[in-house]
């Protein structure tokens, strides 16, 4: 009877093995905690900061002229007004040709050799630094017609293109291909079935991605610095004098030395990253709505 | 029925004149590569015909001497990168094993959001942290540029090795705890030599991206010249010095900068096609399986 | 052995030999023979082949199909019977690689001229699919789809054109009172009837039907049948059913097709006997047609 009792003993037992998965669940587990660290950190100073200012001076931070560097006080609406304005630019620029190219790809192209090339330079324009894209637009553009918003606006679309079609394409991808047969059998030309029936299908995910598109654009800085100038007055044109963004003022102010100016780019990133993240969170909502519809 | 019907259809005009904007619209990708290739080629040519070969290959950046040299950039762009992703890649491995074995399946998706989030913050912002916060403890240098960067990278690479590690099939999974083993011998006998392929391609996409990162390094780095081994050293990369220097540049030394500008470019995308390729046969070769 | 279907069947009929396991089908007197013989034709299909890429798929059709007839394609899984239906309304240039040889002439028209459009093509030419494919948009607005994309957008006609193709798809009393919800929030059958009402909106003089009824419960399937005899007045149908009984019950000819191996070892898809319904299934000449129809094999 004794030997039968010890030959069944399940019981766990203390091994190196088992020592060593222990140590390792918790290693994986530490290296969330070390990406949740840098995360909570930069939030931290972003708000507290950031928020000192723009709550504490609230609405005069959002709407007044950004002082002089060594001024004291709260000032970022032409940054503000720049960002919304010329992310805004970018993308009824991108959106559209970004959407008509996928259309192209998934509804006309299929597998030609054209259509793949396209696919396939598309991937290459995600990985372009923006660098390089606001110098491509400073040569092409900015030389022509010097330094305005809209030079800055059309780096972003160049930047926003890649990302919109691509997006646009698993998109439409998802659209059942019985529908675009029901309605080929009722006589419909191609261009009225995508406009009609595939395009209204696949809108949600189309516009989710185009936010996501939208507040990653926003957020970018290299390719404005060449293209945009900069100026501390509020400029409501697009295409006359230099112009401002937050994302560039941001970069101006961290390079001062001056307290003052620092606190106005903590501002500046409170709003920045504000703005990202309601654009962020817009794009996942509408994407669980969707989903959640169907 | 009366007479033949008539079936050669009205104006076809409409739907050719959607095609033709489609076809554009596509096409816009190509042209706009293409012009990005001969219009800053064209730019850089001053500096390349003052300089010759010696542009990659001097260590002197000088405006005043009208010497333009790139290498301190070169090393520098590849050293932070290569820091950033060493740093970089256990973290985003561990996170991705972490979310994808071990989370249960209400921790998944607040953990994904997380990583969501650090990939949403601009990386200005992250410059901006990094150079007050930072830098006045760690002083600028390769290596503060480096951990900047790292956390940049880390969502890229994240949440691609979460997508090859999703990828391996549950019955290899099942054989190894079948044999008895735990959690972590499972991972390292089904998980990881399936993924080995896909998450090579995850660090050289973090790579490219690193390499290619203007703000965050510009503001940190430390903007000196030097080629220098210790990760303590300041020193500069391409997108920072042409992001810091363009300001005040002489036009020769526009020309060296956007001569910088094309090395970056295609310094990336080499990374990224060798990154692209290894993906994609990961990808085919489980699917296959 | 037919290989070469006749393309004007015989004009009486044989006393029915009784067979087991065949579906019965009403006896016909010589009469409606010739009523059946003397319809105007609509399509006069000779010598078609359909090709995938290099790939002959279905080879050497000929038949004819006359109005305000129901002729049925019946044969096993995989023999062409799908892929000749599509070339009725062109909808196999979707598919890329997808051409023919032959021709399929509608009214005397070539289908397949350079000349031709097939958007026109489908505009007179109607189809309903295996699955319903509602658009996920209002009942009405299904239904209004098609004769919006014919110009009429004044809303009391759209009306009027709303309520006449759900009554004549015995949809109406059912839905009358939640037109602008969703058609996605029906059950399958009333989707397939929303769909025909759909396809016959647009007055076309020729409806396609592609197994309409394999994804329907044997209720539904009962009323679709219903429709398709009530809708046999005013449009010509072609419907290919996997249910032998069903085209027994409803159709006036019946197509056989099968699956044969070429030479080489390829499989094609082969028009084997085509004839008055009655005949087919009473006293088929080929003995493939027989086979399938006796459930000896299929």
């Amino acid at each position: 009877m004794q030997e039968l009792v010890r030959a069944l003993d399940l019981r766990p037992r203390r091994t190196w093995r088992g020592t060593k998965n222990m140590i390792m669940t918790v290693l994986l587990g530490g290296s969330v905690v070390v990406v949740a660290v840098p995360l909570v950190l930069v939030m931290v100073s972003v708000f507290a900061k950031g928020g000192s200012i723009l709550f504490a001076h609230f609405p005069k931070f959002l709407t007044a002229d950004i002082p002089p560097t060594r001024v004291a006080g709260p000032g970022m609406g032409p940054a503000i007004v720049g960002t919304l304005m010329i992310t805004g630019m970018a993308t009824l620029i991108a959106v559209p040709l970004g959407v008509m190219g996928a259309i192209y790809l998934h509804e006309y192209g299929g597998q030609s050799k054209f259509a793949r090339l396209v696919r396939f330079m598309a991937m290459v324009m995600t990985g372009v630094p923006s660098i390089v894209m606001g110098l491509f637009i400073y040569v092409v553009w900015t030389l022509n017609f010097k330094l305005q918003g809209f030079g800055g606006a059309l780096a972003l679309a160049c930047l926003m293109l890649p990302i919109v079609i691509n997006a646009s394409e698993q998109m439409l991808k998802l659209v059942p291909h019985s529908l675009r047969e029901a309605s080929y059998a009722l006589g419909a030309t191609k261009a009225r079935t995508v406009l009609t029936i595939v395009l209204p299908a696949a809108s949600s995910g189309i516009v989710s991605g185009s936010l996501l598109a939208v507040a990653r654009a926003a957020g970018e800085t290299a390719p404005l610095l060449f293209t945009i100038g900069a100026t501390r007055v509020l400029n409501t044109s697009l295409f006359h004098g230099d112009d401002t963004a937050l994302s560039a003022r941001i970069f101006e102010n961290a390079k001062e030395a001056v307290a003052n100016a620092q606190e106005r780019g903590w501002g500046a990133a409170l709003a920045l990253v504000l703005l990202t993240f309601t654009l962020t969170v817009i794009a996942r909502v509408i994407t669980a709505f969707a989903t959640r519809r169907k | 029925m009366t007479g033949k019907p008539d079936l050669r259809g009205k104006g076809q005009l409409a739907d050719k004149a959607f095609g033709g904007l489609a076809v554009g619209a596509a096409a816009l990708v190509l042209l706009i590569l293409a012009l990005i290739a001969v219009t800053m080629t064209n730019r850089a040519r001053p500096v390349l015909g003052h300089m010759g070969l010696d542009f990659f290959t001097s260590s002197t950046w000088s405006e005043h001497d009208n010497i333009f040299g790139a290498l301190p950039f070169i090393w520098g762009t590849v050293y932070t990168a290569v820091i950033a992703v060493t740093l970089a890649v256990p973290v985003s491995l561990g996170v991705a094993l972490f979310i994808t074995q071990i989370a249960p399946v209400w921790l998944k998706r607040p953990l994904v959001y997380l990583i969501d989030l650090l990939a949403v913050v601009p990386s200005v912002v992250f410059g901006l942290w990094g150079v007050l916060m930072l830098a006045p403890h760690l002083n600028r240098s390769f290596l503060t540029a480096g951990i900047i960067l790292a956390i940049m990278i880390v969502p890229i690479i994240t949440s691609l090795a979460r997508e090859v590690i999703e990828t391996t099939a549950q019955a290899d999974k099942e054989a190894a705890y079948a044999l008895g083993a735990t959690r972590w011998e499972m991972i390292m006998a089904a998980v990881i030599p399936h993924s080995k392929g896909g998450l090579v391609g995850a660090v050289m996409l973090g790579l490219g991206r690193a390499m290619g990162e203007t703000i965050a390094a510009a503001l940190v780095i430390g903007s000196s010249a030097q080629i220098a081994l210790s990760p303590f050293k300041s020193g500069d990369s391409m997108p920072a010095v042409i992001a810091n220097q363009w300001g005040e540049a002489s036009d020769l030394q526009k020309s060296a900068l956007i001569g910088l500008a094309v090395t970056l470019f295609v310094m990336t995308i080499v990374v990224n096609l060798i990154a692209n390729r290894i993906v994609q046969r990961s990808m085919q070769k489980s699917r296959g399986a | 052995m037919v290989v070469d279907s006749a393309k004007t069947p015989a004009p009486t009929v044989a006393k029915p030999v009784v067979r087991t396991n065949a579906p019965s089908v009403p006896e016909m007197r010589p009469s409606m023979v010739d009523a059946l013989m003397a319809a105007p034709t609509v399509y006069e299909i000779s010598n078609l082949d359909v090709f995938y890429g290099a790939y002959k798929a279905v080879r050497g059709v000929n038949m004819t199909i006359r109005k305000n007839q129901i002729t049925a394609f019946i044969g096993p899984s995989g023999c062409g019977k799908t892929t000749v239906l599509r070339c009725l309304n062109r909808m196999n240039d979707l598919i890329p690689g997808a051409r023919i040889e032959g021709s399929v002439m509608y009214h005397g028209v070539d289908l397949y001229a350079p000349d031709v459009s097939a958007t026109e093509v489908r505009r007179r030419i109607g189809m309903v699919f295996q699955k319903p494919n509602p658009f996920p948009k209002s009942i009405y607005d299904n239904i209004a789809y098609g004769p919006r994309i014919n110009g009429i957008s004044d809303k009391r006609r759209l009306d009027e054109i709303v309520e006449k193709s759900l009554r004549s798809a015995a949809l109406w009393d059912e839905v009358k009172d939640r037109l602008k919800s969703s058609a996605l929030g029906m059950s399958g059958g009333q989707q397939q009837r929303l769909c025909i009402a759909r396809t016959i909106a647009v007055e076309p003089e020729v409806v396609l039907m592609d197994e309409p009824c394999s994804a329907l419960d044997p209720i539904a399937t009962a009323r679709v049948e219903d429709l398709m005899r009530e809708l046999k007045e005013k449009y010509t149908i072609v419907i290919v059913t996997h249910n032998m009984q069903q085209a027994a019950r409803t159709s006036d000819c019946t197509a056989f097709y099968t699956a044969e191996l070429d030479k080489a070892g390829q499989r094609f898809g082969q028009l084997v006997e085509f004839d008055i319904t009655a005949k087919i299934f009473s006293n088929p000449s080929d003995i493939r047609t027989e086979n399938y129809i006796t459930g000896r094999f299929g």
